[in-house]
Parts: structure tokens; sequence; C-alpha cells
């Protein structure tokens, strides 16, 4: 929960930039604002930028020279009074310019506690809350593409028309459980139902995006697998020596959890244990089929990789038993060196010649890696919704059952409508649950504007 | 002033459907009771259609007779005509209708009302509360007369400030031949209530001699009838039709013609009408593209020639009804009665009363019916019989019965007027249920006999029916539950006709109920025990078993909205303030004061956020 008092953080990432901006939010805000920020003369407009400086209102110390603006209620992200103080970007400085705020009466938000505050207040839905906060944790462009169009609602505009189809629907129903004495014209039964078969065929439309989705948002886990001394070293150090393709490197404390996460074709590859990889180059042979064993549940990938320049081993052999079950890619590498391949694997595994040291053959893999993962459906992550989040997918499912179950109601029991009806009422609250409202209150006003009732 | 020398438990101020069930349960729960009434003549009347019951109306009648009301006796005492509507679109939504013999319903009514043990009933026009530290201690009236009560029950139907409509024509009164009841509204506002204004209307009463009723199409009921009570073992008077007839365009224009005078549409009458239950004028301006529509023509009583053009209300003058009614084929020699009248009234705001229906405001004080803002005469009875009950319990130091809505059309009745409160005259329908699958005409008894017992209000020898026939369907289910169809013995013409050829396992004959195809007629092929199992527990099983996905699943939400339904919020607390809450909110809820947690997060306008932080606060309070 949140309470009713005045926030601030700094908005801008850390670190040395060209401007830093510390945020303030609630009731506090333009108090504040008066207090420190120093300007010209007269109050503050609502969303206009004055040019003026930072001051400590005792001593009259200027901290630094400044751009302020002031967003009142309910005009400004959470609804509330939004101060915005501009400050040049260095460290320091904006850490002053936050810590003159917190004096002045502002608590420190908590990690994302102005979307928060904008979703309590109404200012956006459930859903678009949460694409805020997969706008902030993308990683690549494709996955910023999906969260940006879900914060401007396309999945909540898109779960609210299917929604009212589906309400449109039930009133239809509704009005004839409800007044069979009326002459109401009784409704196409056979439009009614295919247009609940077409509902449930969106949904599973939508369903069908999550595997890309998902991965969109949370990357693939991919595990580099191979006995020692193969080339697994030289592929991660080949894969992060472009630079421009590490995101983040997340630092652990264990480590299991180092992770650094390079961008392909738009997926971010989080690649699992690179220390661990460095340190056990030479680690003694079963040791190494354990540790990929106990890596293997968590991975969506393993990059398999032998070494081509010589016939397979009993140990290449083991590990493969071990990973082939889970989505690989065996991976020849040295195959630089040679004409043809030494190694030898099954027709089906899908294989790859890499250069682990060149990084020759990259660029192929990084194909095949889009092409498994997101089976060439992402054209243009902006015009499709994107099913990326679980919560969603589930009530997305627990729409889709229902939908499912008065398709065969439908022609089993020629339809009684009330279990008709039942059917469509859970999947309406399923949808609303993505948005985060679930009433049905407009079922009635339905009914009465579309039928003549009343005896 | 003269007081009264007789202090009573509970007063009730009405004599209508509300009040009639509530001055009976408090009677019968044992609180001396006093029924006063402006006329007499006019105890339980049918103000409008002469019939019981409908579509999620029937639900409200058995749950008033599971829970030991009266109505539903009453109808299959005076019924001249009874159907079952929806029999082919679910179990649920099957509701009992009745036409009613409109003087012998009331003539009746009244006599049980004489008879009652604790029950005083007198004519007197109510003009005010008498009030002493805050509460509700009694009622004065016209003639300067105090009787003292303990608690006092508002049911004043259209009578506060009635203004009757005839054309432009108006005139007060309570319904048409009845006074008025002027000042206690004006009372009430200076308590702090807020009081709106609402309208509705009643069509015609005509002359049945004047109607060619060969043109028209009858309409019979079911035979044998279907009683409403679950105490009723038949129903014995004779059954009559009613008629079908429909307007047509030239009845349109003559309507159209009349607007001008219309008080709907010049402007004179402000209260808001019912959209379901629309007049006329209303229907053909709405829909214009309509070119005719229905109407019933409802006999009013076998001992009378007026009849009741049920659709066909309106507020238009004299002589455009008369030209109006006469364009309807059939009816063109049709003599009026009496004629139609839009009727406006003043209401409060139901969102000023605890679930109890007992006032926020005013301890002790109670309101059910028409002043609650709802329409239908099985609405206002469902409301007087909790008034009535909750009355009783207060006077007896006991909790209030309220129930909810996974248990009762009534519950949902209550809850939506205490949350939403309403701008327009409520009526009940089945769509308004979340939980209808449970809420069942055939199930009201095992829903709420046990509560109807618990506050005193069921005669002991209609519990022990209950309780055997609830014996007896646990029983049955336990039959079919075990009793299998085996493959080796089974009929071959059967199984050829059920696709069952070639079934390896025995099926229970529960598994065989669950087909769609399979009811209790084809089982008894198998099983020579089914037909003799009484028809209302085979009616039970057969549901249950049948529907037994649907209503698990029910059952299921019912069980996680427990939690918020079940969580309080005291009287006093203080949403001013509270962190967290946007003004917008913090008002809406210092408005409505809600009883529980369940009640709040409907209250249009309270986000989901807000329900949630309501409930930490809630919890936080408590580990205090």
């Amino acid at each position: 929960m949140y309470l009713r008092d005045t926030i601030a953080a700094i908005s801008t990432p850390a670190g040395e930039g060209g401007i830093g901006i510390v945020r303030v939010s609630g009731p506090d805000a333009e108090r504040i604002a008066a207090r420190i920020f120093r300007k010209k003369e007269g109050g503050f407009q609502s969303h206009l930028f004055y040019y003026g400086a930072i001051v400590e209102p005792e001593t009259g110390f200027c901290l630094d020279e400044a751009m302020a603006v002031l967003m009142h209620a309910p005009r400004s992200y959470t609804r509330e009074d939004v101060l915005e103080l501009h400050s040049h970007g260095g460290t320091l400085v904006v850490q002053n310019v936050l810590q003159l705020a917190l004096r002045e009466g502002a608590r420190l938000a908590e990690p994302g506690e102005f979307t928060r505050r904008a979703f309590l207040n109404g200012r956006i839905d459930l859903a678009q809350a949460e694409a805020v906060i997969d706008i902030i944790r993308s990683k690549t462009d494709l996955a910023l593409e999906v969260a940006q169009s879900q914060r401007e609602g396309s999945l909540s505009h898109r779960i609210g028309e299917m929604k009212g189809g589906l309400v449109q629907l039930l009133a239809l129903l509704e009005a004839h459980i409800d007044f069979p004495e009326e002459d109401i014209e009784p409704a196409s039964r056979d439009e009614i139902s295919a247009r609940v078969a077409g509902f449930t065929l969106e949904i599973g439309e939508m369903l069908a995006t999550y595997g890309e989705g998902r991965i969109l948002r949370e990357g693939i886990a991919v595990l580099i697998a191979g006995r020692p001394n193969v080339g697994k070293s030289s592929l991660l150090n080949s894969l992060l020596r472009e630079k421009r393709a590490i995101v983040t490197s997340i630092p652990g404390t264990t480590r299991d959890i180092i992770e650094e996460v390079v961008n392909i074709r738009g997926i971010p590859l989080r690649l699992m244990d690179t220390a661990g990889i460095r340190e056990t180059e030479d680690l003694i042979e079963q040791e190494g089929v354990r540790l990929t064993r106990e890596q293997i549940p968590r991975a969506d990938l393993i990059l398999f990789i032998v070494d081509a320049s010589l016939p397979l081993s009993d140990e290449d052999l083991a590990i493969y038993e071990v990973i082939r079950a889970k989505p690989h890619v065996v991976l020849l590498n040295k195959s630089d060196l040679l004409e043809q391949p030494v190694a030898s694997f099954p027709r089906d595994a899908v294989t790859c010649s890499i250069s682990a040291l060149t990084g020759e053959g990259l660029d192929a893999l990084k194909d095949q890696i889009a092409d498994m993962f997101l089976h060439g459906r992402i054209d243009d992550a902006r015009s499709q919704v994107l099913i990326n989040n679980s919560r969603h997918r589930d009530a997305l499912e627990r729409a889709s059952i229902p939908l499912q179950r008065f398709s065969e109601n439908y022609t089993l029991l020629g339809g009684l409508l009330e279990l008709l009806a039942a059917d469509l009422r859970e999947a309406v609250n399923a949808l609303g649950e993505i948005t985060g409202e679930t009433s049905t209150d407009d079922l009635l006003d339905l009914i009465f504007s579309q039928f003549c009732i009343g005896k | 002033m003269v007081v009264y020398d007789n202090t009573y438990d509970v007063i009730v101020v009405g004599a209508g459907h509300a009040g009639c069930e509530a001055a009976l349960a408090s009677a019968r729960m044992g609180c001396a009771t006093l029924l006063l009434t402006i006329n007499l003549d006019a105890v339980a009347l049918m103000s409008c259609n002469p019939a019981i019951g409908g579509l999620a109306k029937g639900h409200l009648v058995k749950e008033i007779d599971a829970l030991g009301g009266e109505m539903g006796k009453n109808i299959d005492a005076t019924g001249i005509q009874f159907r079952i509507l929806n029999t082919r679109k679910g179990p649920a939504v099957r509701a009992s209708r009745a036409q009613a013999d409109k003087q012998q319903y009331r003539l009746r009514m009244k006599r049980v009302l004489e008879n009652q043990e604790n029950l005083h009933l007198k004519q007197g026009e109510v003009t005010g509360l008498h009030v002493e530290d805050g509460r509700v201690a009694g009622v004065d009236t016209r003639l300067q007369v105090r009787y003292l009560g303990k608690t006092v029950i508002l049911t004043t139907g259209t009578f506060m400030r009635g203004l009757i409509h005839v054309g432009l024509t108006n005139y007060a009164g309570g319904r048409a031949g009845d006074l008025p009841s002027i000042g206690l509204s004006d009372q009430l506002r200076d308590l702090g209530f807020e009081v709106g204004r609402l309208k509705t209307g009643t069509p015609a009463r005509l002359d049945g001699r004047t109607i060619d009723f060969c043109r028209l199409e009858p309409q019979y009921g079911d035979d044998p009838p279907v009683p409403f009570s679950f105490s009723t073992e038949r129903i014995d008077q004779p059954q009559v039709p009613c008629h079908i007839a429909y307007t047509n365009e030239r009845s349109h224009d003559i309507i159209r013609s009349g607007l001008d005078r219309s008080p709907l549409y010049a402007g004179v009458i402000e209260g808001i009408g019912p959209r379901y239950c629309p007049s006329i004028e209303d229907k053909v301006v709405r829909f214009p593209e309509k070119n005719r529509h229905q109407t019933f023509i409802e006999p009013e009583g076998r001992d009378t020639v007026e009849v009741y053009p049920s659709g066909l209300s309106t507020s238009l003058p004299i002589d455009v009804q008369i030209a109006f009614y006469r364009s309807i084929e059939g009816l063109e020699r049709v003599e009026i009665m009496r004629p139609a009248y839009a009727i406006e009234y003043d209401y409060v705001d139901p969102i000023q009363l605890h679930a109890s229906l007992e006032t926020k405001l005013l301890r002790n004080l109670y309101h059910a019916g028409q002043i609650n803002g709802t329409s239908g005469y099985e609405e206002a009875a469902g409301q007087g019989l909790i008034a009535g009950i909750n009355a009783a319990l207060q006077v007896q130091g006991r909790e209030p019965l309220v129930l909810g809505r996974s248990e009762a059309y009534i519950g949902v009745l209550i809850d939506d007027l205490v949350t939403l409160g309403t701008r327009e005259p409520y009526r009940m329908f089945t769509s308004r249920a979340e939980y209808r699958l449970l809420l069942r005409e055939d199930n009201a008894d095992l829903r709420l006999r046990e509560k109807g017992h618990a506050v005193g209000l069921l005669p002991e020898n209609e519990y022990v029916r209950f309780l055997e026939k609830r014996e007896r369907i646990e029983a049955e289910l336990a039959r079919v539950r075990r009793e299998k169809l085996l493959p080796s013995e089974a009929d071959p013409v059967f199984m050829e006709e059920f696709g069952l050829v070639g079934m390896q396992n025995a099926l229970t004959y529960e598994q065989l109920l669950r087909r769609p195809d399979i009811t209790y007629a084809e089982l008894s092929r198998l099983d020579s025990h089914a037909l003799e199992v009484n028809p209302a527990v085979r009616e039970q099983v057969e549901i249950q078993v049948k529907y037994q996905g649907y209503i698990d699943r029910q059952l299921d939400q019912v069980e996680r909205a427990r939690k918020m339904e079940s969580t309080r919020i005291p009287d006093d607390f203080e949403y001013f303030g509270l962190s967290g809450l946007s003004t917008e909110v913090q008002e809406k809820l210092r408005k409505f004061r809600p009883d529980t947690l369940g009640q709040a997060s409907r209250i249009p306008g309270i986000t989901p956020a807000a329900i949630s932080i309501l409930s930490i606060t809630l919890k936080m309070r408590g580990e205090k």
C-alpha cells in the first residue's frame, strides 16, 4: 500500500549525464517547489518550464542552475501534483538536489512507486501499469516496442473490445431469459455461435503469441555446454565481443546468478553461468557432465559445442545424451580449419558450423536462434498484441475455457440459455481481470437500449 | 397529542405488500406489533397488475415462502391462472407466475392479519416519526395520536407526497382513490435523509364486457397449476385465461398526436420512471420502428368484469386514452372503467440503509419497499419480510438476518440497494444475480428454510416437513451414486438408443443422469425405483446431478468472495485522511458507509486498488 505523502526520487539513470532529473510527487510538491527553486517572480503555472536555481532555503546556497516544471493534479503522471527538477547531470549534484527535497519533507520513493500511484489513482489500468515496468526492464528494442505498445493501451484496448463484444452477446441471451413474455425477435443462434467461435479463435491467437511475448520480455536462458577445451570460453567471448550487443550484465553474489545478456535479432539472450564457463574449462570430465545436468532445467536453449576437428569422444556423447531432450543447437567448432567436419551427428540435429575464436558463423547461428524462438512471427511488434505476461496468459486461458464450453454446450444441449450465459459471464470476468475491472453493470443498460421491453 | 397507552415492539407504517410481510413476521416472532394504514380497505391491494411472480419475482416469492412469509400462500389461495415461464432455458431461470383475483387476494391477506396473534391492525395516517435521543421511538398520526414503539418500519409505497397525473391535470393522492401521505417525507428530509422523487404508472382498467375476446388469442395457464408455496399441496380454485392483443400503427399515431398534452413530455413530471416498464407513449417514441406492441389482457378477478391491459400504462389525457384503447383490434367498443395514470412519489435513497434495512441515520428505524426505490409487489414483500424479521431480532437483542448475494435474490436485491442506490424504480432481474445457478426457485427451501427456522418465523410442522424432504434428497443422491447400470445386465434396446453398446465399465445412475438426454423418465426404464421417488426430490436430484459442473464453479466463486463479504467495517470507521485513498473515493465511502468490505467493493467508483488499501488498513486495525 502507499501512503498519501510526498515522494521523491532521481528519475535519470545513475552516473554522469547531460541532465539529471529529480521527480517529486504528492501534496507537498508545490510547497517544496516554492521553497527550493528560485526563479524570477510569482508562483508556478502548471505545465510551464521555468529557468532558475536550486537553493537551500535557509542559507540561500545555490546547488545548481536548473529548470523546473510543476504539473498540477490530475494532469500528471501520478495524478498528483508532480514537480520535476532538471539540474546538471553529475552524480553528486543530482544526489544533493534529492537530499534537499527529502529534507523539505519528501520521502524517498520505493522502486516503481510513481507508477503504482498512477495505477492507484486510476490513470492507467493494471495491464498498462505492468507495461511500464516492462518498459523500464526492456533489454532489446523489440521487447521495448511490445511494452510501449501495451502501455499505450493496445492490449487493454483489444481486451476491452472483446469484452464489449461478449457483453453484447450476453445482453442478447439475458434479454431472452429475463423477458420471456416480451415479443423480442429471436437472435440468430448461428450468428451468436459464430461470434463466440470468433472470440475463441482470437483469444487462441493471442495465447499463441505468449511464447514469443515471454521470450521478448524475459529473454532466453542459454546454456553453453560441452566438454572442457572445446571452445566454450571462446564462444562466450565472441558473443560478448560485440560490445554494442551487451545490454546489461547482472553481477550476483553467487556464481550461479551471474548472467550476461546479449541482444540477438531483438531477443535478449541470457547466457547462463558465464563465470562458471571460464572457471571450469579445466575441470575433470565427470564434473563437467554433472554441472551441465544441473543447469539444464533452467535453460531454454542449449548451445552444445564440439570440436569438429576431432572425432566425437565418449564424453561428447554423454553430454549430448543429457541435453538432447531440450531445444539445442550443435555447434561444430573449428570448422574453419577443415574442409569437412570430422565429428558427425544424428541427421535430425540442428547443427551450425562456427569458429568460436574468430566469430565466423555467428550470424548464421543468430538467425538460427531467432528462427527457433520467434518462428518468423514477429515482423512488426507494434502492429500486433503480444502476450508477454503469465498473469495475462492465465486470464486469457480462463476466458477461453468457458468459451469453448459454450460452443460444446451449444451443439450438445441445443444450448440451455442460462448455461450459455453462465459461460459468457465467466469469460467476460476473466478478461476483465487483465485490465483490473470485472463489472458487467452495463448489461441491463444494453438490454433496455436495444429492446423495447415493458409489459 | 394523545399518547396511546400501549407500547409496541414494532410499528409498521403502511399495509401494502411490504407492510403485511413485515407485520406478520414480527408478530409471528412474538413481538407486539402495530400495523397502521391510511385505508383498511386497501390492505395488500394490487395497485397495478393483478399478478404475482414472473422472472426473478417468482424466485423472490419462493424465498419469502421458504423463510416463513405469507405471499406464496396468499397467491396460492387466490390465484386464477398459474404458469411456469422459461421451462426450456435452464433450471435456474424457470419462474412461476400467477394471475390473482385481486379482491380475494387483499381480503385473504387482511383476514390473515386480523387472525394473527400479537398484531393490531389500525387505520391512521402517519404524519411524523417520534424521535428520542437519536432513535426512533414511535409515530404520530394525522389525528394527533402518538403510538410508542421500540422500532418503526416505514413502507410508504407511492403515498409520500403522491401526485397523480392524467394528461396535464394532476392532483394529490397515494393511489387513485386514496389519500396521500403528507408531512412524513418532509420530516425525513429534515432528519438528514436524502429524499428523491420517482414516477410509475398504470394502465386503464377496462370493461371486459365491451371487449370482443373471440378476436383475441387466449392464453391458458398450466394444467395442473403448480403452487408457489412449499406448503401448498394443490390449487383447487377454477382457472381462467388471459388474452393477447396488439397495438397498431393507428394506435401509435393517436399516441403521437396527444404527446403535447403528456405530462411526461411536457416536463410536468420530474420523477424518474422505470425503463423496464415504460408507458406506451415512451415505447412509441423510443422505438418508432416497432409497428405493434403486445399486450396481455389480464382478468382482475372472477367476480368482476374489470380487466387489466398489461404494458399499456399511460399518463395521456383521457380523450387520447379512449381513442387509443379503442384503436386496438378487439377493443373497438371498449369502455374505460378506471383511467390510466402516472404517479409521482417520494423515496429515500437506499444507500442510507444497512443491509439489515435499518437506517444508518436513525437507529431502530427500518425502510422497506417503494420507499427504497424499488417497484414490484415481490420486491416490496421480500424487503418487508427482512425488515420485520430484523426489527423483531433487534427488539429481542439478537443479531440481524442478512442474506448474502449467493444465498438469495432477496440478498442480491438488498445488497444492490444499499451499495448502488437507485435512480429509477428498481426491479429484480435474474441477470442481476451473479450466482444465478445457485439461486433457483426449486431450491429456495434448501437455501432458506433453516434460516427462517433459526429466527423463529417458520412454524415447526413446516420445518419438520422440510427436514424430511432434505433427508430424502440426500438418500436419493446417495442411491443414484451407488446404483449401477451393468453392461452385462443392460437392456439392449436402451443401450442402442443411448449409444452405450460396447460399454466396458458399469455406469452409475448419477453418470447416466449427467447426460443431457437422460432424465428420470429415461432412467426409470432401467430402474424400477425411480418412479417411486417423490417428484420434488427427483427434480432436486436431477438438477444437482446434471448441472453439477456449473454449480461447483459458482460455489468456487462464492468461496473466493467469502473473505471480503465477511470482513466487517466498523460503523465509526474514519475514511477521511486514510492514506492512499483519493479524495473522491474517501467521499464516496463516507457517504455510503458500507457494512462490509464486500459491500464496499460493489460501490460504483471504488477501485480494486482502494479495496486492497481498505483491506490492509482493516487488518492492521484488527491486529492492534
